[in-house]
């Protein structure tokens, strides 16, 4: 146990290390999301006027978006340093030693954990800059945090797997607007009941990420909500054991190939 | 001048086989679009309920005016990251060395763009018409509307151009695709330009995509208006990032 635990220290430590050695890499995820936050609560502050709006701050109810897009960015940059490491042969040699597929996994995501965990606390203290007030509180923050970080370990996990099943950057960069497509289609810019047209409320229904976003609105705009932090967590955490299923699947299946 | 020519040609089919060849760089500045139109018309028709929305045309509508110009500026950045890849790999200096008219390069690249983004506009059309998009201009209107697209398309082009040929590396893709991205977005995007409040209101009145957004919109809705105004604004643009690309082909010469 000390073993692995040491194992997954080590990997961790060199993923955050590289993650953050690199500016071109870990700048635009902790900028862009605030851009988009800045001039999308500004330019759909209008949509706060209709009836049924959950809150009359836009850059509250909108917040949220920015955690889930940092997470994106996350598993882009998890998946593509772990398609590096299988480009340049680190993978290979890794093999070679008594590493732990578990620890290999668990570690690799720590540049993304690091990541997310920044980008959580920026996120958070930019909004709460800007005037959104947190209707749960301290605790309520403290739980944004926690279910962000996990929320990016989980998209951070599916970059690891799609880097797997690539073997490249360029792979892991093409699956991205696919991604962001599964993003867009969720309740991210309005209240799932006020999404007018049935074929796109449909399909932010069934699609988990609207959950996700829900989750973390929910401890924002409307306090404390059971049934959408029971669904956020839920989701969260099936996203985690069935990214880190696949992943370790398709380790299995590379490493062999090896 | 047909030397000019005959490298525009040349390189403009050579970047659009290298285009149609690979589909990681083909797809993604694709779908971009369509996401962000699927997104924006499925996701935010509500909006067309709040009080002062005076477009007449369907949300649908307004929204593809801003993601078909969207699509332009953007396949005229992705074009520029081509450029920059040229350089990385040591194809654009061989052609400046072979070239007998080097203007002829930006012109390639700007045709290249050209028929990158007709692709594209072409997909995101048939798409917005499927999905019922209301079309309310005539012909003369709708030509204005593309007009507009295909002039935005070449500044988009011109401007990536010019940071492509100073930096030479992809890795001035940010430097590329961000000022466009914050030009697109500071406009009315979502509602129009009176319903926007605060600091964006002001910042959206002087954008001058404001101008083209207004006018396209006007256009498919069948009341143009501001396209005096529009054109202006494309024309002045056009020709300060041509000005912009040609000083950075010059620096790229010099470069050698």
């Amino acid at each position: 146990m000390t073993t692995t635990l040491r194992q997954i220290w080590l990997i961790a430590r060199r993923s955050i290390i590289r993650t953050f050695r690199q500016p071109g890499v870990f700048i635009p995820p902790l900028t862009f999301p605030l851009m988009l936050m800045a001039v999308n609560s500004n330019g759909l502050r209008a949509a706060t006027h209709l009836p049924g709006f959950p809150t009359h701050s836009f850059l509250a109810f909108f917040l949220p978006f920015s955690f889930m897009q940092g997470a994106l960015f996350a598993s882009g940059i998890a998946g593509t340093d772990f398609a590096r490491d299988i480009d340049t042969g680190f993978l290979n040699r890794l093999a070679l030693t008594p590493v732990r597929d578990s620890a290999l996994l668990l570690g690799q995501i720590g540049g993304a954990l690091g990541i997310g965990a920044v980008q959580a606390v920026l996120y958070l203290t930019v909004g709460l800059v800007a005037g959104v007030h947190i209707d749960t509180g301290v605790p309520g923050a403290i739980l944004i945090l926690v279910l962000a970080l996990l929320i990016a370990v989980g998209f951070g996990t599916l970059g690891l797997w799609i880097a797997l099943r690539t073997g490249s950057g360029e792979g892991v960069q093409s699956q991205f607007p696919l991604l962001f497509f599964v993003l867009f289609i969720s309740s991210m810019n309005l209240p799932r009941n006020l999404i007018e047209v049935g074929w796109f409320r449909d399909l932010a229904t069934i699609n988990p990420t609207s959950y996700l976003i829900e989750a973390l609105r929910s401890l924002v705009i409307e306090g404390w909500n059971g049934e959408a932090l029971g669904l956020g967590f839920g989701f969260t955490f099936a996203l985690i054991a069935g990214s880190m299923w696949l992943a370790s699947r398709q380790l299995k299946v590379r490493m062999a190939r090896t | 001048m047909r030397s000019r020519i005959d490298v525009a040609l040349a390189l403009a089919y050579r970047q659009t086989t290298v285009l149609l060849k690979n589909p990681s760089l083909f797809l993604p500045p694709m779908l971009f679009p369509l996401m962000n139109f699927l997104a924006f018309a499925g996701g935010l028709s509500r909006l067309r309920h709040v009080q002062g929305f005076d477009f007449q045309g369907g949300y649908t509508a307004f929204t593809f005016v801003f993601v078909l110009l969207q699509s332009a500026a953007f396949g005229g950045v992705f074009a520029g990251f081509g450029i920059a890849r040229d350089f990385e790999r040591g194809f654009a200096k061989r052609l400046l060395v072979s070239a007998p008219q080097r203007s002829g390069i930006i012109l390639g690249y700007a045709l290249a763009s050209l028929m990158r983004w007709a692709m594209i506009a072409i997909v995101l059309t048939v798409v917005a018409l499927a999905s019922g998009m209301q079309i309310g201009g005539s012909g003369v209107d709708l030509f204005g509307l593309y007009a507009l697209a295909i002039i935005f398309n070449q500044v988009g082009l011109l401007w990536a151009c010019g940071v492509a040929m100073r930096f030479q590396s992809v890795q001035a893709g940010p430097l590329m695709q961000t000022p466009v991205f914050l030009l697109l977005f500071l406009a009315p995007v979502y509602v129009p330009l009176d319903l926007l409040q605060g600091w964006i209101h002001s910042v959206a009145r002087f954008n001058p995509l404001t101008f083209l957004l207004e006018a396209g919109r006007g256009f498919i809705e069948g009341r143009p208006t501001q396209v005096a105004a529009a054109f202006a604004v494309s024309a002045i643009l056009l020709a300060v990032f041509a000005v912009w690309a040609k000083t950075g082909l010059a620096r790229a010469e010099r470069a050698g």
